[in-house]
């Protein structure tokens, strides 16, 4: 049998979680009854109103506990993953030399309205982020951070005049989905210009997963808790591939 | 610790002597008297355990026994003790055999009494190496893994059942748990019996059972040693039976053990003698093994005003400690407590907080201080909750306390998921480590708002305890003139339960484990 799973509040299967949520109403009796019906609309049975606190005559946060009805099949689930090797920082240096013998150009850059650098500084800055080393500091890349709000032309004029090989672009924070019309105008604007094969093409943020950048026509994507040599490993090894297993045609 | 207070260290003496004086009087009533948990906690440490064929456990079968027959004030050791002599039986085949109606300790013509001391002092000398094997092992570990300088992680679980409390307890530890606290079921305090085996179903909390006590003992163990840390237990005596469930813990190795010798009287109706010379023996034996208390008196603010009655805190901290010396306890096993609950619109209320904690501090330089979290202000506001959680884990670093309760973000709406251990551990490390060094960089003004706060409180303290050094303690309880509760010397629970000693009295265990904490 597979194994289904729900939420562990304090006792197996007992599908406990916690919400959050502002309703555009008052805070009063009927407000709570309105959170409670919301909640078990939402799948939830026996919802408790923690906290309700006014925000503004017409606006109340609530905090509600309750138990999910549903559960998940646990066995059947398949995750599309970035399929390649992830090296440490000195391997990857080593298989650039063996694999592409040249130094390779990464670009990356925060682009459309996206004012935040976190995500990109991440992967690149020399520094890095948690112990692990940025791009900047790797042997054999030659990696330039364009920083944040980059539009997409210029995105590419730069990528064109520094001959890059691959194109990383980071979307933090994002409303109404603007990061995925962003994201796919670039991929739109790299094939009028001939490019797209041409190239690695990368993102990440914490709304990016692999399955959704491959829906874009991404080469990979990259969410929470990548560093940079999971973006480095799968860069050079997409370079090595397609030099060996030619571009179908786009 | 340096001193920031500036206090008046000739009122703390004072204080001191105030407190002392009480402890005193009330020793000379707890001398004279035993109780029914006294008597089936010696039961248990003679090996007398396991139930008869209506679940009554057997240390109960045999003190009703001898209570029925009137005989109780011999105490349980010359009774046993002279069956020993009489049939060569172990205190298990004849606490069986009572139980079967075959034997009758009433019936049975008394031996030389130094045959009778020989036999139980046998018995009770396997016990009590025992709980010496048991400190030598927590020495063992500690000095493998270390202890930690800063304060410990406690965190409780409370799930009923005791597979569920091992899931969770061990998922703690993993995040980084440094005490593991088994809260009881609902209203087990008020049971004047200990229940039998491992169980599944409380209420609100878990069964104190020896059974429990060691299935949660050997996880975790085990869990300790897969992180490189040693893992304490605690769980809570307070109640009916304060004695029996320290000899069950000694027993087991716990660590840690909630008990306090008022809070029975004033938050539980239990009578007031009855708790007074109960925790005397509960003390003894969780001082010989090593067993850190913890006190209560964050009780007093749950239900009163903390600012207003920040006094009664340290008066019963100053009450605790000297009921604890005269029972043998260190300082260094004495965990008094105290509590964060000042209401969070209280201006300046953090300084209070502050002043108050550091005062403790000061007062009980040796004392493994507890220190419990907000309670009574958390709603179900989590996010506000959160916040309140990280003001007491810095006035926590800043002042040295060593037990610290962990608040949890969902205090008032349910007990905690293992996710809000999880994220309550993981604030705590945070400010620790951050604020490491905080409270030795920090002076505070003179006659400033903490200096003037922590001489108010001791002020009143020391006004309290020398009202109650007058009045002697059962008076000050019956006048209410301790935390606004009223309890009369002869009302409440298992005052049947207390009994006068006989001249032929005795309790092996006394003098085994009084004083001769470490050495064999």
């Amino acid at each position: 049998m597979n194994k289904h799973i729900k939420p562990y509040g304090d006792t197996l299967d007992d599908g406990k979680v916690q919400l959050s949520f502002t309703l555009p109403i008052a805070n009063d009796d009927k407000g709570r009854e309105a959170a409670k019906i919301l909640a078990k609309k939402m799948g939830l049975t026996d919802p408790n109103v923690a906290h309700s606190g006014a925000l503004d005559n017409n606006f109340t946060f609530y905090v509600v506990y309750g138990s999910v009805e549903h559960n998940i099949d646990y066995d059947n689930i398949v995750v599309q993953t970035v399929d390649s090797d992830v090296m440490d920082m000195g391997e990857i240096a080593d298989y650039i030399r063996t694999n592409i013998g040249r130094e390779i150009v990464i670009i990356g850059a925060s682009t459309g309205t996206d004012a935040h650098t976190v995500g990109i500084d991440a992967i690149m800055n020399m520094k890095g982020f948690a112990g692990n080393y940025g791009l900047e500091r790797y042997d054999m890349i030659n990696a330039y951070n364009l920083g944040s709000q980059v539009t997409n032309e210029d995105f590419i004029k730069k990528a064109k005049e520094l001959n890059a090989d691959v194109l990383l672009v980071s979307q933090t924070v994002t409303q109404k989905d603007v990061h995925v019309a962003n994201l796919t105008e670039l991929v739109e604007l790299l094939e009028a210009e001939e490019m797209r094969h041409k190239v690695i093409l990368i993102c990440g943020g914490p709304r990016i997963s692999n399955e959704l950048a491959k829906e874009l026509g991404y080469d990979a994507g990259f969410g929470q808790g990548s560093f940079a040599q999971h973006v480095a490993s799968f860069a050079v090894q997409e370079i090595v591939r397609r030099k060996t297993t030619p571009v179908k045609a786009g | 610790m340096t001193q920031k207070l500036n206090l008046d260290w000739g009122k703390v003496a004072q204080a001191r002597e105030y407190a002392r004086n009480v402890a005193q009087d009330t020793q000379d009533f707890i001398n004279q008297h035993t109780t029914v948990a006294t008597e089936r906690a010696i039961c248990r440490l003679l090996g007398i355990d396991g139930v008869d064929d209506v679940d009554v456990p057997l240390p109960n079968v045999v003190i009703d026994h001898l209570k029925r027959g009137g005989v109780l004030g011999n105490g349980a050791a010359l009774m046993v003790g002279n069956a020993m002599v009489a049939t060569s039986k172990s205190p298990q085949e004849i606490a069986e055999g009572i139980a079967n109606d075959e034997i009758d300790l009433l019936k049975i013509p008394m031996n030389d009494i130094n045959n009778i001391n020989k036999a139980i002092n046998e018995i009770a000398v396997i016990s009590v190496s025992k709980i010496l094997k048991n400190n030598r092992k927590r020495a063992e570990m500690l000095e493998k893994h270390g202890d930690k300088t800063e304060p410990y992680l406690y965190v409780i679980v409370a799930t009923g059942n005791i597979y569920e409390d091992i899931t969770q307890a061990v998922a703690a530890v993993k995040q980084g748990a440094d005490i593991i606290a088994v809260i009881r079921t609902t209203g087990q305090s008020l049971l004047d019996y200990v229940p039998y085996g491992a169980t599944t179903e409380g209420f609100g909390g878990t069964y104190a059972t020896q059974e429990n006590f060691r299935l949660m003992r050997a996880a975790l163990d085990e869990a300790g040693e897969q992180v490189g840390r040693y893992i304490r237990l605690c769980n809570y005596a307070s109640g009916l039976c304060m004695p029996e469930i320290a000899a069950m813990g000694a027993l087991e190795r716990l660590d840690v053990m909630l008990n306090d010798a008022l809070y029975g009287i004033l938050f539980r109706d239990i009578n007031m003698k009855r708790t007074i010379v109960d925790q005397y023996f509960s003390r003894i034996i969780n001082s010989f093994a090593g067993i850190i208390i913890n006190t209560g008196e964050d009780n007093y603010l749950t239900t009163a005003d903390a600012v207003e009655e920040a006094h009664t805190v340290l008066t019963s901290q100053f009450l605790n400690e000297q009921f604890a010396l005269m029972a043998g306890l260190p300082e260094e096993q004495m965990g008094l407590g105290h509590a964060f609950e000042i209401a969070p619109d209280v201006k300046n209320g953090f300084l209070y907080e502050l002043a108050q904690a550091q005062m403790a501090r000061e007062i009980f330089p040796n004392a493994p201080l507890k220190y419990m979290p907000p309670t009574k202000f958390m709603t179900g506001d989590i996010f506000k909750g959160t916040v309140q959680n990280a003001l007491f884990n810095t006035v926590s670093i800043m002042t040295g306390q060593k037990i610290h309760l962990l608040g949890m973000l969902t205090e008032a709406i349910h007990t905690p998921f293992m996710s809000d251990r999880a994220i309550a551990i993981d604030s705590a490390r945070y400010i620790f480590n951050t604020m490491a060094d905080l409270g030795d960089e920090v002076e505070f003004k003179q006659g400033g708002i903490m200096q003037s706060r922590a001489a108010e409180v001791l002020d009143k303290a020391t006004d309290l305890l020398s009202k109650i050094e007058q009045k002697k303690l059962f008076a000050t309880l019956e006048q209410g003139i301790f935390a606004g509760i009223k309890r009369g010397r002869d009302d409440g629970k298992g005052l049947d339960g207390v009994i006068i000693k006989s001249e032929n009295y005795f309790n092996p265990f006394i003098n085994l484990m009084k004083g001769g904490k470490t050495d064999e």
